[in-house]
């Protein structure tokens, strides 16, 4: 089970957090001409790489926070994680 | 009854505590800490199963963890549980076990034919015979392989015993309590580490129970006592025996089965039988010792021959003699330890040394005792079926090849060494990548992965002096390291007998003429045949040779059998045994109980039961409970004899004409506020938000991002800045995640909070035609007039005292409003409705008349909003806003969703008006075609209607728009049913929305 640090509450484990999925996708704006191509990236379109990813969890039994956390997917282990409006260098 | 084979004294049992059992239905005596094996054992009986595949006779090989033959079905307080190992279960009074995988007893077996037909049962045999014919496979072949072959026999009986969870963190965590653990729990305690060491056997020390060493100026045994009494009393620490740490997972998390009362006749109240500890370790020692590896020879599987380290715990832990004419036959000292035990207790043990010549201090004291030593000797084979009788033994040339002459000698047992294999599985399955250790021919841990150090036995280390002084330091640095201290620990003296080198030697071969089974897996039955086959037909990865043989496969995974496996994979591939590679070491280490993995878990705790605050009236008034997600709701309230579809035409029927009440407390609230929540709204819901005015509710459809519909509900303006959100009950937390997604990640500019009220909340919808009447009586200060609350109104009133909400809307289809109290005031609202409803004919109804209601009025639900449908399937395109954007709203335009024959809701009659559609029947256009007979959509929700007293169901069909009139089939395989509809509206009752507006 992974321990996750929660940016808010600090080390917590998995079973506390639900998984999001890859922080890296952005939104298309609202009100904004978006070609097929884009919304199908945007929607479905995932790269599920090996190695390290950006992913979004929440800490549903915790602080219900949106977090970002950067997480080697084939070792598990987990190098930082971010408040959702954190830049991530 | 005497324990025959119990030596006077000696031991660590409590000899004054005479216990009995029953083993196979005959009582036996042992003492208080002896294992079911040490009291069989004491009692002369070796006989204990039958093997697996071939039945023949089998006894006690280990004398803990390891063992593959002795496992037995038990019964304890009313309770059985199979596959017990009997060398792991202590004993206590009243024990009753028996043996498995024999039948009619374990003297004689009929399976034993196997034995004989062996050389029919090959490896592979069950793949390569049972494949033809196809058909008989499941008829035939299978239960007839599964009562042959197989362990015990689980319980269908419901668990009584409790099992618990317990979750931990600590500095160091320490697997095993042998020297390398004690002395790294010692300095890491001294330093004010929180330290947490787990020890499977009831007793501490591991090996220093048994060895002959000295620590301190006091005896190993003693040593290790002090050391674990001085822990008992440090706060920091936490000392657990009859606890295995089975498994080692992500980010340094043990999981760890302590049996809190397998040793009792019966768990005592309010304890768990089992605790499954998950420990969050900062660091992890693993010293778990060493299992000693046995030497392959012919017929090395009959009972007597056993490990001589389990003989010699058996001697020195029980004061129990496993045979008064023991043969040991040894590869290394080792064996020469228990012959000088057996030697001190008065019993002449011969040694066979397959080395030719051999000098330490051990093999000196052996000779000095006057034991009988045969140097270059080997085992051949045991001979005697049920017992060891005797023994083939031949001198082997120096490159072990040749045999002698083959003498035969009288003994009755046989106690075996061939060197030890370190315990790497917890080093193993954190990661570590373990490599190949020439000098011991066995792997090691490598480079570490994880926080984990390996060390002691476990690491392939079998000096006592080196394994106490990396220990001791490693216990001193890893606790430096967190707690900032440095108590510098003197490390005591050693005293050990010095060995010699072992002999690479693992296996006998077969003597001329002669093709003795030469096992390898004891548990499986696997030989060294049947991995020779393996290989011949082309079997080459050990882990396709492992499935194929079913080598290390078994309840003991191996234990003592993985090494000797690939020793035979790398001689036949000439490859080393590294290039072979071992199989991966999976967890559980050792057997865990499921109890002790779903702990508290079970029956009505596998998840939590939620009530609204009007369960207990509910419950007085016969309501019929259904589960709704979490919550428990009224399906619907008995009344005499009445069945479910009587009572609930009943209700609907009384909502329709006079008025009815239905608690929708389970349904989901948020509450939304702040100065941008009408903005958050609009983005939310496909529809129209920003023009909303205080004081009116509006029907709002949620999409994902991909165009589908994820809920909807009605959601009321309270004031300015302040929303109530409604969602299905189903739905309420993902909607909640979901909002909170938007307003933290994508849009976190708007200024809006949101939070779950559901809880905070009763409500109770009132519905009919005289709904009007009873919410006057029930709010006599208010105006509720259809002017002054008119539909999708919303005002706050006083129930008698009580703040209350009331909104006008209506699910039923019929004049409708919901009033919401503060969940305390719950009970006391539903009884004054049912108090002042009286004079109305009101009555409560349930969801089953809820369906009704919603269904014949064409409203969607869960059924509907299946996670496959868009607002055009669901008729709510009319929701859907042109003019502004929202979530999901560009997915939309996906050619499938705007497709001209797109699937939609309709209403399906039966042709018969009689007879009910099952939900989930397939629309057909003709009931003979051909399967797979073209599906055209599905029946999402049935009920009989009580505005037209005939069945009447929805379905999401495909271009359902232009279907109206047309006459099909709903087919139903499962209930094997064809009924000829006809398809409607989907809006059946009231198609113009009136009543809901009166």
């Amino acid at each position: 089970m992974l321990y996750i640090n929660c940016p808010h509450c600090g080390m917590r484990s998995q079973n506390e957090f639900s998984y999001g999925g890859d922080a890296s996708v952005k939104r298309p704006e609202l009100n904004k001409e978006v070609s097929d191509q884009e919304w199908d990236n945007f929607v479905y379109n995932r790269k599920s790489l090996r190695g390290k990813h950006l992913e979004l969890w929440q800490h549903i039994s915790g602080c219900r926070q949106w977090i970002k956390v950067e997480r080697d997917t084939a070792t598990h282990e987990i190098f930082r994680t971010f408040k959702a409006d954190e830049e991530v260098a | 009854m005497t324990q025959a084979f119990r030596i006077e004294n000696g031991g660590l049992i409590n000899r004054d505590k005479k216990l009995s059992f029953k083993f196979n239905g005959k009582t036996y005596f042992g003492y208080e800490g002896d294992t079911l094996a040490s009291a069989l054992l004491a009692n002369g009986v070796h006989l204990v199963g039958r093997s697996f595949k071939y039945h023949r006779p089998r006894g006690f090989f280990g004398a803990g963890v390891d063992e593959p033959y002795a496992v037995v079905q038990l019964y304890r307080n009313g309770e059985t549980e199979p596959n017990i190992k009997a060398t792991e279960q202590e004993l206590f009074e009243g024990l009753e076990a028996k043996s498995v995988n024999c039948w009619p007893s374990v003297n004689f077996d009929i399976g034993a034919i196997n034995n004989f037909l062996k050389i029919f049962l090959p490896a592979g045999f069950y793949y390569k015979t049972f494949m033809w014919p196809k058909s008989f496979w499941f008829r035939i072949y299978e239960p007839f392989i599964r009562k042959a072959a197989g362990l015990g026999v689980a319980s269908t009986k419901h668990d009584k015993e409790r099992y618990e969870h317990k979750y931990e963190y600590c500095d160091l965590l320490i697997a095993g309590s042998g020297p390398s653990g004690l002395a790294g729990a010692y300095a890491a305690a001294k330093n004010g580490a929180k330290v947490i060491l787990a020890e499977d056997k009831p007793r501490f020390g591991g090996s220093l129970l048994t060895s002959d060493v000295n620590i301190g100026n006091q005896s190993g045994k003693d040593w290790a006592e002090g050391i674990i009494a001085e822990l008992k009393t440090m706060p920091n620490v936490v000392v657990k025996n009859r606890s295995q740490i089975f498994g080692y997972y992500d980010h340094n998390m043990l999981v760890m089965s302590e049996k809190v009362s397998d040793h009792l006749p019966s768990t005592k109240k309010y304890h768990p039988n089992k605790r499954l500890w998950y420990i969050r370790a900062k660091e992890v020692l693993i010293s778990s010792g060493s299992i000693e590896r046995p030497i392959v020879f012919g017929n090395n599987d009959t009972p007597g021959v056993m490990l001589s380290s389990a003989a010699k715990e058996y001697l020195k832990v029980y004061g129990v003699l496993v045979g008064r004419k023991p043969l040991v036959f040894t590869n290394n000292d080792s064996g020469y330890e228990t012959a000088i035990e057996f030697k001190k207790n008065g019993v002449d043990p011969v040694v066979l040394d397959s080395r030719k010549n051999a000098e330490s201090e051990i093999i000196d004291e052996a000779k000095n005792l006057g034991i009988n030593i045969k140097n270059s000797y080997v085992v051949v084979a045991a001979q005697g079926y049920k017992k060891v009788k005797s023994a083939d033994i031949a001198s082997i040339s120096e490159d072990k090849k040749q045999l002698g002459k083959i003498e035969n000698i009288q003994c009755d047992c046989i106690c075996v060494s061939g060197f030890w294999t370190p315990t790497i599985h917890l080093a193993s399955q954190s990661g570590n990548k373990t490599k190949f250790k020439e000098e011991i021919d066995a792997f090691v841990p490598g480079q570490s992965k994880q926080n984990e150090i390996t060390l002691g036995a476990a690491n392939g280390v079998f000096s006592l002096e080196e394994t106490l002084k990396t220990s001791f330091t490693a216990g001193s640095e890893l606790s430096k390291k967190l707690t900032k201290k440095d108590n510098e620990i003197a490390i005591p003296n050693v005293v050990e007998k010095k060995s010699s080198q072992h002999d690479k030697f693992w296996c006998v071969p077969l003597p001329k003429g002669k093709n003795y089974k030469r096992f390898l897996d004891f548990q499986n039955d696997v030989a060294v045949s049947d991995v020779e086959i393996a290989l011949r037909e082309g079997y080459r990865s050990i882990e396709h040779v492992k499935r194929y043989t079913t080598l290390g496969m078994a309840t003991d995974q191996g234990k003592t059998s993985n090494l000797n496996g690939l020793q035979l994979v790398s001689e036949i591939e000439n490859k080393v045994v590294p290039a072979v590679g071992h199989t991966t070491f999976r967890p559980p280490y050792t057997p865990v109980s499921i109890g002790a993995i779903v702990g508290r878990e079970v029956g009505k705790h596998s998840k939590p039961t939620r009530k609204s605050p009007m369960h207990s009236w509910h419950e007085k008034n016969n309501a019929v409970f259904v589960d709704a997600g979490v919550w428990l709701r009224p399906r619907y309230y008995k009344r005499g004899n009445e069945n479910l579809f009587e009572a609930s035409k009943r209700e609907a029927k009384n909502v329709r004409t006079n008025v009815g009440v239905c608690d929708v407390t389970t349904l989901g609230k948020i509450d939304i506020k702040g100065p941008d929540a009408a903005v958050l709204l609009n983005r939310v819901y496909t529809n129209a938000w920003l023009k909303l005015p205080v004081g009116k509710a509006r029907y709002g459809v949620m999409l994902r991002e991909d165009g589908i519909v994820m809920d909807d509900g009605t959601t009321t303006r309270i004031s300015e800045n302040h929303y109530h959100m409604t969602t299905t009950t189903a739905q309420a937390a993902n909607v909640l995640s979901h909002l909170e997604y938007y307003l933290q990640l994508v849009w976190p500019e708007l200024n809006v909070n949101v939070v779950s009220t559901t809880e905070q909340w009763a409500g109770a919808a009132i519905a009919g035609p005289k709904s009007r009447h009873l919410l006057q009586k029930l709010f006599p200060n208010s105006d509720v007039s259809n002017e002054g609350l008119p539909f999708m109104g919303y005002m706050e009133g006083d129930l008698f005292g009580v703040k209350a909400r009331i909104f006008r809307i209506s699910f039923s289809g019929e004049l409708a409003y919901e009033v919401n109290v503060e969940s305390d005031y719950g009970s006391f609202m539903w009884e004054k409705i049912m108090e002042v409803g009286g004079e109305f004919n009101i009555q409560p109804y349930g969801t089953e008349a809820l369906s009704t209601l919603r269904i014949e009025m064409g409203h969607v639900a869960g059924s509907e909003l299946d996670g496959r449908t868009i607002p055009f399937d669901n008729a709510l395109e009319g929701l859907v806003s042109k003019k502004k954007d929202f979530i999901g709203k560009r997915s939309l335009q996906r050619s499938a969703f705007t497709a001209e024959d797109r699937q939609r809701i309709v209403g399906v009659v039966p042709l018969d008006k009689q007879t009910s559609i099952p939900e989930g029947s397939h629309l057909v256009k003709d009931d003979k075609a051909p399967l797979p007979n073209p599906k055209l959509g599905h029946i999402s929700a049935s009920c009989w209607s009580v505005e037209y007293d005939n069945p009447f169901s929805l379905a999401i069909l495909k271009d359902g728009k232009n279907m109206i009139g047309q006459k099909l089939f709903a087919m139903s395989p499962l209930k094997n049913k064809v009924i000829p509809v006809e398809i409607v509206s989907s809006h059946y009752v009231d198609p113009k929305g009136e009543r809901v507006r009166s």
